[in-house]
């Protein structure tokens, strides 16, 4: 049981991602930006967005963390380029959702849902979900601003 | 007990007897908190079942018998660090409330603009937060003693540290993320040949060797019950006579007062002139039953089967691929403190806790050191003397099945 539980947690694409992030780079010219702290554990990212009008042109990451924190952090940057803040919301939402056990739309998760073993570890939500509310920290705001969790 | 029986011991952790997922519980993460013999608990809950009142203050036969247990805990802590007197055991909440309390009780009082507070690299966040906090009050400056690569504090200009201006030292025992024992009689020896007062912090010290503020002739000596086998909440100040006698109290209520009216009131005699309010009675009576337990074992033994302990883990995890060490001072107790190549050490403490091993994976409340080393957090395995050999064992093959996961 614990092993197929840390082979869900730990699964091919979280790994792959972890070793490879994508969109892992400083963007000079965004224009939203925020800080993302887990002061427990010492997590630290930032999360640069460039928006279009309401289009999310560009999104990129920096920073330290778990193989979660840094796998969830890189498909975020995946499935969030190109998309409107419309979307980009309603996706937040579902990413949270399937944090929480509530019902989610698998269509609009689409390969986000590799996320889902970290469910079983509640420790670790928070790994998860840091570059989340960083992002949505960032768009809510034209500053550079800091989130933290714990 | 004169020879370690590791089995004896064992039977006396009933927590110890569980499986976790499936897997015996091999439970290092002893830094952190430690686990409570049977006799601990059990003292406190006599002392619920038999004795409890408040003490100090009953004319009644319950109460007696609780300040005789309580009394009696602070003769006993008394003894176990081998201060001269009843009168320099103050019962506090922890070690952190102990610092604080010197903090403001002593320090505070002295402190000038311009004037130092000595510290080193290593410290646990609770000897450096509370003096920084009086610092920033007093415009005063933290000075830190620095430290080698190998996690030993480099004490090469030492005595360049210890100023006229210097008011206190205040300096880990042992240091809880690296392990590395510090020279503390020594530093002591110089700080005082400058009248420099001299703060050490046992926390970390008291479960694994034994303690002697007389030798060591420190002025203040902190440490925490739950460390050492007893229970949360409950802690020890030491001080010397003289010093705690010129010191003014910390907190103010009941037990700490001669008497009181609304133009004056007289503080009590030590120690209880800082023990306002209802102390934590049982967990100070929990205290005194691990200190008997731990004389029982005896604290030279535990000493030397936990050197063991740490000499083999030690040994399999630098013959291991992949794996840095973080501390390799030359003195070192019952602390390993490690990275797994390409691995975060919060994704290790998963891992482990998935085959039953529990350690600590973060900075330890020190920061500092993670800083030093440039590393965001260190996975921490840290012994007690009723883990095995065979738990060391699991630790290894918790690094194996991590490392296989993230090939």
């Amino acid at each position: 049981m614990s092993e197929s539980n840390i082979r869900d947690l730990y699964q091919q694409v979280i790994m792959d991602h972890n070793k490879k992030p994508r969109n892992f780079r400083e963007m000079l010219d965004a224009n939203h930006l925020a800080h993302g702290n887990n002061p427990l554990c010492g997590d630290a990212l930032v999360v640069f967005v460039k928006m279009t009008g309401d289009v999310i042109e560009d999104l990129s990451f920096q920073g330290s963390g778990c193989a979660i924190s840094v796998a969830s952090a890189s498909l975020m940057t995946e499935i969030l380029k190109g998309k409107t803040l419309e979307e980009a919301e309603e996706i937040y939402q579902q990413v949270h959702k399937q944090m929480t056990n509530e019902d989610v739309d698998p269509a609009i998760l689409g390969k986000l849902e590799v996320l889902a073993g970290v469910r079983e570890f509640p420790a670790r939500v928070k790994c998860a979900t840091l570059s989340w509310h960083t992002m949505h920290t960032a768009m809510e705001s034209d500053h550079d601003i800091s989130v933290t969790t714990e | 007990m004169g020879i370690f029986d590791i089995n004896a011991v064992r039977k006396d952790f009933p927590i110890l007897e569980q499986e976790v997922y499936g897997f015996p519980l091999a439970y290092l993460d002893n830094a952190a908190s430690s686990q409570k013999p049977i006799q601990v608990i059990e003292a406190m809950n006599d002392y619920y079942r038999q004795d409890n009142a408040n003490v100090h203050r009953g004319v009644h036969r319950l109460s007696q018998r609780a300040t005789d247990a309580y009394e009696g805990a602070r003769s006993k802590v008394r003894d176990f660090i081998h201060a001269k007197s009843d009168k320099e055991i103050v019962f506090v909440r922890g070690a952190t409330e102990a610092i604080n309390l010197i903090a403001h009780s002593f320090v505070r009082p002295m402190l000038n603009a311009g004037d130092e507070i000595l510290i080193s690299h290593m410290e646990h966040h609770a000897n450096i937060v509370p003096w920084q906090m009086l610092c920033d009050e007093a415009g005063a400056k933290l000075i830190v003693i620095p430290m080698t690569d190998r996690g030993e504090l480099d004490l090469s200009s030492f005595d360049d540290l210890l100023t006229s201006k210097t008011k206190i030292m205040a300096i880990g025992e042992v240091s809880n993320a690296l392990g590395t024992i510090n020279p503390v009689k020594m530093m002591t020896r110089k700080a005082h040949e400058k009248g420099i007062p001299v703060l050490i912090d046992g926390a970390q010290a008291v479960p694994h060797m034994p303690a002697d503020v007389q030798d060591i002739d420190c002025d203040f000596y902190v440490f925490s019950g739950h460390k050492m086998f007893a229970p949360t909440g409950i802690g020890v100040l030491y001080g010397k006579e003289a010093l705690l006698e010129e010191m003014a109290p910390w907190q103010g209520g009941g037990d700490m007062i001669l008497s009181v009216s609304f133009e004056k009131t007289q503080y009590n005699v030590l120690p209880y002139k800082f023990e306002a309010g209802t102390p934590n009675i049982a967990g100070t009576i929990g205290l005194g039953a691990a200190i008997d337990y731990m004389k029982g074992v005896g604290i030279e033994a535990l000493a030397k089967y936990e050197q063991d302990l740490l000499v083999y883990a030690t040994n399999k995890l630098t013959a291991m691929d992949g794996i840095r060490i973080i501390g390799t001072a030359e003195n070192k107790a019952s602390v390993l403190s490690f990275m797994i190549d390409g691995v975060h050490p919060h994704d290790v403490g998963t891992i482990f806790d998935q085959q039953g091993v529990a350690i600590r994976a973060g900075h330890h409340c020190a920061q500092p050191v993670m800083q030093f080393y440039g590393i965001p957090a260190t996975a921490r395995a840290s012994f007690a003397f009723y883990n095995t050999m065979e738990e060391v064992d699991a630790l290894v093959s918790a690094i194996q099945k991590v490392q296989e996961l993230f090939a």
